[in-house]
């Protein structure tokens, strides 16, 4: 510190008041108290490293759905009739000490006789090196855009089995990639129905009381004391047979979502019952609000953190749902690719045995739904910031 | 006491009758019915005795009739062609696909079922409460982030996938014999020190991955309270006057910490009931599982509603028990001061 500078602070101090003219409004920004309470929100999460951490992750995972079809190295259905039940093939990046960038050895199938199970064995004699931005199987771009683009696509004449095959000679992990889509996707859908049903059964709860809370509640404890699964599969073996992929989809998602409200529902009834004695309400009702301006202007934007924080709590449960219904065969069904649908085909104890890779549906299900629970942690401790 | 227990059953029977009617409405959703799919399977063939015989059975069931006269058949409380005889005179209908009574076919699977539930929330206790004390009294230690780090596996493993594999390790290192609950040789054997012997080994793997999702939640709720309770003035006071550690901590902040816990029942045991069935489905358990999806599927439309009911009623009379249980263990609720 130099001279100057330390007489000016003395010459301040012997002031005490600064001559600066004075702005209430300076300062102030960045300052807790006067922090909107979504950046306060934001600012508390951002201090919860895992639930950033798996907040990065699910974007990630949720970016793949729009891309599948490029970024899958096959098409969904492209069977390789020659390649059944093949183990993952490694990617490597040095042939013999030399660096070739990323190539895979092919495989030579051959049928072993005493077992009557195919051996595949790499030949490491010829690296075959990997395209990129290739023209593969062809493939409609979300059903619309028809194209034949992929990210990564097999060497000419060769396979890219990253995760091995199936028995029908399918690459899991681009039915992996598919199936993300769909999984992913029936998580947030759920969630969307069950949420609007919570927002809906729990606002007319708590904010009309008395007959109606009382009906409401029954209704939500009815709906909870029942086990999930079984009214799971009895909601779907309801679904018709003849329906099309999509619609079954779509009643799978109203069927996950339709059990799942309860809890919400409970949560808003508790706020609402709470922030109705409030004086800013009994101002919006003098005032004229009607009880759905009341609800949907005033009271909900009070409580929607907690509500998001208990819904993305809720979406593991749906993936998971959706998982066990389509294992069981009572979900998502062939050609729609989901996780569940490729768990499926590793129900038996063969697979666990001779196949383990077909298992490989499971991570992404560990991955996502941890994910979504951190996520889910970290915004609840976040959602009340004044706390 | 006696008439909160009055009360709560009450409640508790108008539920289920409620629970009756959702159920009756979810299996008559499908079109068509058993019956009618086989009496057209019948008409094609031109087995004119078989259609009679099943049209026998849809006039005495009265499937011919309105839905909702259907449904005040099916839980007597309207006279059928053989008189009031539905689920509240213990008459539970009939099976269509194996032509039985359902009584005679669910026979034992309702108290294997009831067995397997029973000892996963034993498990689940027995496990969730000590891990729950370490890891509160151990917190942020090695420990502590193992037990959380198990719990949170255990709540994102799909247990089927789980019991599948468990099923092939229990067999390959612990040389337990694979699927059913005993040993195939003992099925139609009396009851024995050897079959029962067989039983518990056989409930090992189902008991492990039912519980475990229930145990992941339990420990971390439980973990919740008891780092609060420990966290107040009366802890202090007890540790500061020298009370032993041990009974400092069991004696006051853990019995405060149980009453979540207990009420908590109620939450855990709808998932493990649906835990069971998932389970039993995968690893082919002889409960009510196997029996409800085999329904489902073929739309045996008496079978599926006695066991979804039987299902709800198993939570319904868990739920009560845990209520009860709270009642006894706070005297804040027996009081009614709250």
């Amino acid at each position: 510190m130099n001279g100057a500078a330390m007489t000016d602070a003395l010459s301040a101090e012997s002031h005490f008041i600064d001559p600066a003219p004075f702005e209430p409004e300076a300062g102030a920004e960045g300052r807790a108290e006067s922090a909107s309470a979504w950046r306060l929100i934001l600012r508390k999460f951002l201090r919860h490293r895992l639930a950033v951490a798996s907040a990065v992750i699910l974007l990630a995972l949720y970016a793949i759905v729009p891309f599948v079809e490029q970024l899958a190295p096959y098409g969904q259905a492209r069977r390789n009739g020659d390649f059944l039940y093949a183990p993952p093939q490694g990617v490597h990046l040095f042939h013999e000490g030399r660096f070739v960038g990323p190539f895979v050895y092919p495989y030579r199938a051959h049928l072993d006789l005493d077992t009557f199970r195919r051996d595949y064995r790499a030949d490491t004699a010829a690296p075959q090196p990997l395209r990129f931005l290739c023209r593969g199987d062809g493939y409609a771009w979300l059903g619309l855009i028809p194209s034949d683009l992929h990210v990564v696509c097999p060497p000419e004449n060769g396979t890219l089995f990253l995760l091995g095959t199936d028995k029908l000679g399918r690459d899991l992990f681009s039915r992996l990639i598919y199936g993300a889509r769909i999984s992913l996707t029936i998580g947030l859908v759920g969630v969307a129905i069950s949420f609007a049903l919570g927002l809906f059964f729990g606002g007319i709860a708590g904010y009309f009381g008395g007959i109606v809370d009382a009906g409401v509640q029954r209704l939500i404890e009815v709906v909870r004391s029942l086990p999930e699964l079984p009214l799971w599969l009895a909601l779907s073996a309801a679904l018709p047979p003849n329906w099309s992929p999509l619609l079954i989809f779509f009643g799978i998602t109203v069927i996950l979502g339709l059990l799942d409200w309860p809890g919400l529902a409970r949560a808003v009834r508790g706020k609402l019952l709470a922030l109705r004695e409030e004086d800013f309400v009994q101002a919006a009702e003098l005032m004229g609000a009607s009880p759905a301006r009341v609800i949907g202007r005033h009271l909900i934007p009070n409580f929607m953190s907690h509500l998001i924080a208990s819904a993305t709590l809720s979406i593991p449960t749906m993936i998971l749902g959706e998982t066990a219904l389509s294992f069981l065969g009572l979900g998502l069904r062939p050609p729609v690719t989901s996780w569940g649908v490729l768990l499926n085909e590793a129900q038996n104890l063969a697979a666990v045995q001779l196949y383990p890779w077909l298992l490989a549906p499971v991570l992404p299900v560990l991955v996502t739904v941890l994910a979504f629970n951190f996520l889910g942690d970290g915004l609840r401790d976040a959602a009340d910031p004044y706390h | 006491m006696i008439a909160v227990i009055l009360r709560r059953i009450l409640t508790m029977a108008a539920t289920l009758l409620v629970i009756s009617a959702l159920v009756f409405v979810i299996i008559k959703l499908p079109p068509g019915d058993y019956l009618t799919n086989q009496i057209m399977e019948l008409r094609a063939t031109g087995d004119a005795s078989s259609v009679a015989k099943a049209e026998l059975l849809i006039r005495q069931y009265g499937l011919d009739r309105p839905v909702w006269q259907q449904y005040l058949m099916w839980i007597g409380l309207m006279p059928g062609a053989a008189g009031f005889s539905g689920l509240l005179q213990g008459d539970w209908g009939w099976s269509f696909e194996y032509d039985k009574p359902v009584a005679d076919v669910v026979g034992d699977a309702l108290w294997l079922t009831l067995l397997i539930n029973l000892t996963a929330v034993v498990f689940v206790h027995l496990v969730a409460i000590p891990a729950a004390i370490y890891s509160a009294t151990h917190r942020n230690t090695f420990g502590d982030a193992v037990v959380t780090l198990l719990g949170y596996v255990g709540l994102a493993v799909p247990g089927f996938l789980l019991a599948l594999i468990l099923l092939f390790y229990a067999n390959r290192w612990f040389g337990l014999s694979i699927g059913g609950l005993y040993d195939s040789a003992l099925t139609n054997q009396p009851w024995t020190w050897e079959k029962i012997r067989s039983l518990l080994g056989h409930l090992i793997v189902p008991t492990l991955v039912i519980g475990l999702g229930g145990t992941a939640a339990m420990i971390r709720r439980m973990r919740a309270n008891l780092l609060d309770e420990l966290a107040k003035p009366y802890t202090v006071t007890a540790r500061a006057k020298g009370l032993p550690p041990l009974k400092a901590l069991l004696k006051y902040p853990f019995r405060m910490s149980l009453n979540p816990f207990v009420a908590d029942i109620g939450n855990l045991l709808p998932h493990l009931v649906s835990g069971s069935v998932l389970v039993s489905l995968v690893l082919s358990l002889p409960t009510v599982g196997p029996l409800l999806l085999e329904a489902l599927r073929s739309q045996d439309q008496f079978m599926a509603g006695f066991i979804l009911m039987f299902v709800a009623a198993l939570t319904l009379v868990g739920m009560l028990i845990s209520d009860l249980t709270l009642v006894w263990l706070d005297p804040r609720i027996r009081m009614g001061l709250r």
